[in-house]
């Protein structure tokens, strides 16, 4: 598994071509869909997701997540560096 | 019986559909998936009627579309079935041989909204990999068709299916993957139905020939951890368990063939009895939750012993219902892969034949996968 060290604060996620955020209206919940893949997404993955458009840094997106859901920014960080490392080593996030 | 009135599970949506465009296809890979009976181009659904099947799918849940075959760019409507798949939102997954493709359709292709390539390789390397396929040239021109899907900018899956002429290179296909740019590579060990089962005798690798490429492909992981995704289908004649074949009958996906047939599965039309219903005669939704063919082995409540009892019964669903037919002549038994079959002894004595085999194949060996009657492309 990657290292949540080598995510740098200045990366700028975004999902690849080839996979979608989609909230199916069948089940009533939102997807994370890749090649063969399907992934059910919790809401705060979805607000992780939501702002990775290759624009935004990390640490922008740490900081807008902390500030819009009060919480504390550390805890954030280490949120959004699990999920996106771990999407990454399945290929479903570029950093 | 119990007076208590058991609920019935509500029977799930499908997550993905498999679209057979066409049978027709320029190779003749000896283990296709396509029924020994191939369909003809005549009695092909037609444009409209994919894209209602494909209306439909979306309308009932369905998530992702793979667009196979056969070759489907066989077909001269691909793009616009592409189109159609986006506009009603379906992800989708064309899966080719590359054979049709050019650098101008693939980029149609990517425009229209195709979200995925998966493209097959016979083999690393190239005179062998031509053999398989039975199509002098069909590497080089894969070669092209990897370069073209990267420069359309669509992620690359590569798929090979490892046999016995194939099975030494398998470590090296991933690494031929990633060279080709792939984000996903598929090594899957030949399942043997229907044309692969009839190409047993010369495509079965032996056991020590298996548990090394296992092994070499599995190291491969950590090798290429965020680089590529490796997915491994391992074979299961030398399994104790079956695999849960399709996720469970009737539980995931279903296949429409391209005369608008519509299976649980590939293999499904081999066994006897089942009744097909036909998307010319009813919506894709009502064959899922009511033609017969999909609730015959749907649930538990069709298995027999040793599947009834044993607690794996929702993890791997009785295992393969075309395998055990094929193996022990009655699709309502165990899958005989499972240890636990009295028909297990079965498979041992299959696999044990293939103790002394090595991986040099006779080309003549083959029964190339190929329409009755040729039709012109």
């Amino acid at each position: 598994m990657s290292n949540l060290a080598t995510i740098s604060d200045q990366a700028k996620p975004r999902l690849p071509r080839g996979v979608h955020l989609k909230h199916d209206e069948t089940r009533g919940e939102w997807l994370l869909l890749a090649p063969e893949r399907v992934l059910k997404t919790n809401p705060i993955a979805v607000e992780i997701l939501k702002r990775c458009d290759g624009t935004a840094t990390l640490s922008e997106i740490v900081d807008d997540l902390a500030a819009k859901f009060n919480a504390e920014r550390d805890r954030v960080d280490a949120d959004v560096k699990a999920l996106l490392s771990e999407l990454a080593a399945k290929r479903m996030v570029d950093l | 019986m119990n007076a208590l009135e058991t609920t019935p599970t509500p029977i799930a949506a499908p997550v993905g559909i498999l679209a057979e465009l066409t049978h027709r296809c320029p190779l003749g890979c000896p283990y296709c998936s396509n029924p020994i009976e191939l369909e003809q181009r005549a009695g092909e659904l037609e444009t409209h009627d994919w894209m209602r099947v494909f209306s439909e799918a979306a309308a009932i849940g369905i998530l992702h579309a793979h667009l196979s075959g056969g070759e489907p760019a066989a077909r001269r409507d691909l793009v616009e079935i592409v189109a159609h798949c986006k506009k009603v939102g379906l992800y989708t997954n064309l899966i080719t041989s590359g054979i049709g493709l050019t650098q101008e359709r693939l980029k149609q292709l990517a425009d229209a909204g195709l979200d995925h390539v998966q493209l097959s390789i016979q083999d690393a390397a190239p005179e062998s990999a031509d053999r398989i396929a039975g199509y002098k040239g069909a590497f080089a021109r894969k070669m092209d068709v990897a370069k073209w899907v990267n420069e359309a900018g669509l992620p690359l899956t590569v798929n090979a299916v490892i046999h016995r002429a194939n099975i030494a290179r398998a470590g090296r296909m991933v690494e031929f993957a990633v060279e080709l740019g792939a984000r996903r590579v598929e090594i899957a060990h030949t399942q043997y139905y229907v044309w692969a089962l009839v190409n047993r005798k010369a495509l079965m690798p032996s056991r020590a020939q298996v548990d090394k490429a296992v092994a070499e492909v599995e190291a491969l992981r950590e090798t290429y951890a965020g680089k590529i995704v490796i997915d491994h289908v391992i074979p299961d004649y030398y399994a104790r368990y079956p695999k849960a074949c399709m996720g469970g009958w009737a539980k995931r996906t279903l296949n429409v063939n391209p005369h608008g047939k519509v299976l649980p599965c590939h293999a499904a039309e081999t066994i006897p009895g089942l009744e097909f219903w036909n998307v010319r005669d009813h919506s894709l939704g009502d064959i899922w939750f009511n033609a017969p063919a999909f609730n015959a082995f749907r649930g538990t409540e069709w298995m027999r012993e040793p599947c009834r009892s044993c607690p794996r019964k929702t993890v791997d669903f009785g295992g393969c219902r075309c395998q055990a037919l094929a193996l022990t002549g009655d699709a309502r038994n165990a899958d005989p892969i499972c240890h636990l079959s009295p028909h297990h002894d079965k498979v041992s004595e299959i696999a044990a034949t293939f103790d002394e085999v090595d991986e040099n194949v006779p080309a003549s060996d083959y029964n190339y996968r190929m329409l009755k009657t040729q039709v012109p492309a």
